[in-house]
């Protein structure tokens, strides 16, 4: 009986990840508002002047991180985005200003303890060169005073949790790896005490662009799994649009230009600063935010191999569009056929016109529905079922539509938020 | 030829004074070395983040060595009166240079991110130097060493002269003979058992160096 429930369970967990990798490499889309999560870490009005007199890095910024989600910082170079990342686990002091880590000031925590509990990951990596990798990925839990048994065991776990058979790099040393393989050993380092909270200062940007874009998903499908609160920094607002719940834009001296989700600032960018960061494509970017499932979508004509000449004429005729879609005997998108294939009687019409090829499921985004119209020669891509069978049809008109869709919502949502805010500002001012 | 064979000879009928005169020899080498890498390498590590004080050691460290041997080995007679305790002083003075310039070098070197993730996962100053730090510049400072080794080992040859012992006797006895029997056989004795003392001690410190450095760092 126990078995049995265990053999279950295990199933429950094999889909489960089978969905998370369905969601797409990215994982891109989700519904979730990370702002319902309760406050992590809470800056109050940091403020960080390194130079007396000077600028400051950090001018007033206050910031609600929330549980389990990630917050990407992304700016400019020198807009102060590691200097806000330092603030939070103290290897810099605010000039004023409060940080409050888990309900705690985190000047009442002693440094490194604070660090101790912090996940901290930098672009440069700084694995021990001297030490093995098992030895580096220990490195906290031996701060921590772990016996050498469940260092060991959490060690081999980590490694694993990152992709690297713990039985060929345990004993390795830092020299031995690729750029790629250091990174994910700094990662697992970072990891290792299991802290709940993660810092990552441009972790990936020292590694080529294919290794990045794989360290990105695997981090990402690593993240579903451990839901840890994480603070990403990067200058590469393609970065934060992929690894981001959130988004913070920054200008310079940290001042937040916009705080949303990636959707929301690409179809809503609030300023000409922000426009200018996000850059041209804004819009293609946002398609990956939306997903085919979402669509309402309308009536399109198909046939089967059993419908007649007479009445394929009629339907295509009756429609506005100048193509058919031919289903095979298992209801599975065959062909394209227009009005020239139909005048053809020299063969079987499920030999005639372009075969589909531009498939897309329902939970391909409606990035990836694009990509396949452009490939297609009818310029529209074919809805399918997860075992083939056809489900729609997807046009650019319809892409069309939800673009406008989405910029109207985004700028309605922040239309609400303003005038929440004025009528906030106007009752705190009667207040005082 | 015959100078080889009576050289030899020599050796073989000193042999047991010769084994005296090198251990003697060693014994202060060893004993100003292990002085002088301590103090070393702990003034590198408080002189080394600190650029003022850091320079100000090396030129000093720098002057000990230009000043002549004898001079300096003279100079702590008043205070020390003569014997082995002047010439270790002299030679502790002259050891300082290349461990303490090596020491700062080793940790210059240190990688500063390495330093920086010792320090994100909470590592405290000691624990980032005894941990990170130091194993890192170690094969740097073992160099530093193993050089400063080489060098006190021929100049403690004029221990001697202030009243000590060691190898240099057998030279200081052949130059004072010259024109005896067996004065040329001195010198080349004390010579060529310096030679083949510091070879030895730079051998075992070659061989300590390698075992206590990690084999990431090789
Ligand atoms: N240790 C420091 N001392 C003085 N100024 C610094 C220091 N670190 C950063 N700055 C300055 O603070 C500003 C923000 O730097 P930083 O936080 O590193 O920016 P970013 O990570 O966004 O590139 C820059 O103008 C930089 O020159
Ligand atoms: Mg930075």
């Amino acid at each position: 009986m126990s078995e049995m429930t265990t053999d279950s369970m295990g199933a429950t967990d094999a889909t489960d990840a089978i969905d998370a990798m369905d969601a797409g490499p990215a994982g891109m889309v989700s519904d979730r508002d990370p702002t319902d999560a309760p406050v992590m870490i809470h800056l109050d009005g940091v403020e960080k002047i390194y130079t007396p007199g000077a600028d400051p890095a950090v001018e007033k910024l206050t910031l609600d991180i929330h549980k389990g989600e990630i917050l990407v910082l992304v700016g400019p170079s020198g807009c102060g985005k590691s200097t806000t990342l330092r603030l939070i686990n103290r290897m810099i002091e605010p000039t004023s200003g409060r940080i409050i880590f888990d309900g705690e000031d985190v000047t009442d925590i002693d440094p490194n303890e604070l660090r101790r509990r912090i996940g901290y990951v930098i672009q440069r990596i700084g694995l021990f060169p001297h030490q093995t990798i098992a030895e580096n990925v220990g490195t906290v839990p031996r701060l921590l005073g772990w016996d050498a048994k469940r260092t060991r065991t959490r060690t081999d776990e980590l490694l694993d949790l990152v992709g690297l058979d713990p039985s060929e790099y345990r004993d390795r040393y830092p020299k031995e790896l690729s750029g790629g393989q250091a990174q994910r050993v700094g990662v697992a380092r970072a990891l290792a005490a299991d802290p709940p909270v993660m810092l990552m200062d441009e972790p990936f940007g020292a590694v080529d662009p294919i290794t990045r874009d794989r360290l990105q998903n695997e981090f990402l499908r690593l993240q579903a799994e451990v839901q840890k609160t994480i603070v990403f920094v990067t200058h590469d607002i393609d970065e934060a649009v992929k690894m981001g719940d959130r988004i913070a834009i920054l200008r310079e001296r940290s001042i937040v230009a916009q705080l949303d989700t990636p959707a929301r600032i690409l179809a809503y960018p609030v300023d000409d600063f922000v426009d200018d960061f996000i850059g041209s494509g804004s819009t293609l970017k946002g398609l990956h935010f939306e997903r085919v499932s979402g669509l309402d979508i309308p009536e399109y004509p198909v046939v089967r191999r059993d419908t007649s000449r007479e009445d394929a004429r009629r339907l295509l005729e009756a429609s506005d569009n100048r193509w058919l879609l031919l289903l095979d005997e298992r209801g599975r998108p065959a062909r394209w056929l227009n009005d020239t294939h139909l005048a053809d009687t020299s063969r079987p019409l499920h030999e005639i016109g372009p075969v589909v090829r531009a498939l897309v499921e329902r939970n391909a985004t409606l990035h990836d529905a694009l990509e396949a119209m452009i490939t297609s020669s009818a310029g529209q891509a074919v809805i399918v079922e997860r075992d083939g069978t056809y489900a729609g049809v997807v046009q650019i008109e319809l892409l069309t539509e939800v673009i406008g869709r989405m910029r109207q919502e985004a700028r309605k949502h922040y239309e609400r938020l303003e005038a929440a805010q004025e009528s906030g500002a106007s009752s705190s001012g009667s207040g005082a | 030829m015959d100078g080889v064979r009576s050289w030899f000879g020599f050796v073989l009928d000193n042999r047991s004074g010769i084994l005296e005169r090198t251990i003697e020899h060693a014994t202060i080498v060893l004993g100003v070395m292990l002085a002088a890498t301590l103090f070393s390498v702990l003034l590198g590590i408080v002189v080394q983040n600190r650029a003022a004080a850091k320079q100000l050691s090396l030129s000093t460290a720098g002057v000990l060595l230009t000043i002549p041997s004898l001079a300096l080995f003279a100079i702590f007679i008043p205070l020390v009166g003569i014997g082995n305790r002047p010439a270790q002083i002299a030679l502790f003075l002259y050891a300082i240079l290349p461990i303490l310039r090596n020491t700062v070098t080793g940790l210059d070197a240190v990688d500063p991110a390495v330093v920086e993730a010792a320090r994100g996962m909470g590592m405290g100053q000691t624990q980032q130097l005894l941990r990170v730090r130091i194993p890192l510049a170690w094969p740097v400072i073992i160099a530093g060493v193993r050089v400063s080794t080489q060098l006190i080992t021929g100049v403690a040859a004029i221990a001697v002269l202030v009243g000590g012992g060691g190898l240099g006797s057998y030279i200081q006895r052949g130059l004072t003979s010259l024109g005896n029997p067996f004065s040329i056989e001195r010198v080349w004795t004390g010579t060529v058992f310096i030679i083949l003392l510091a070879l030895s001690l730079d051998l075992v410190l070659g061989a300590i160096g390698r075992r206590t450095t990690s084999p990431g760092l090789r």
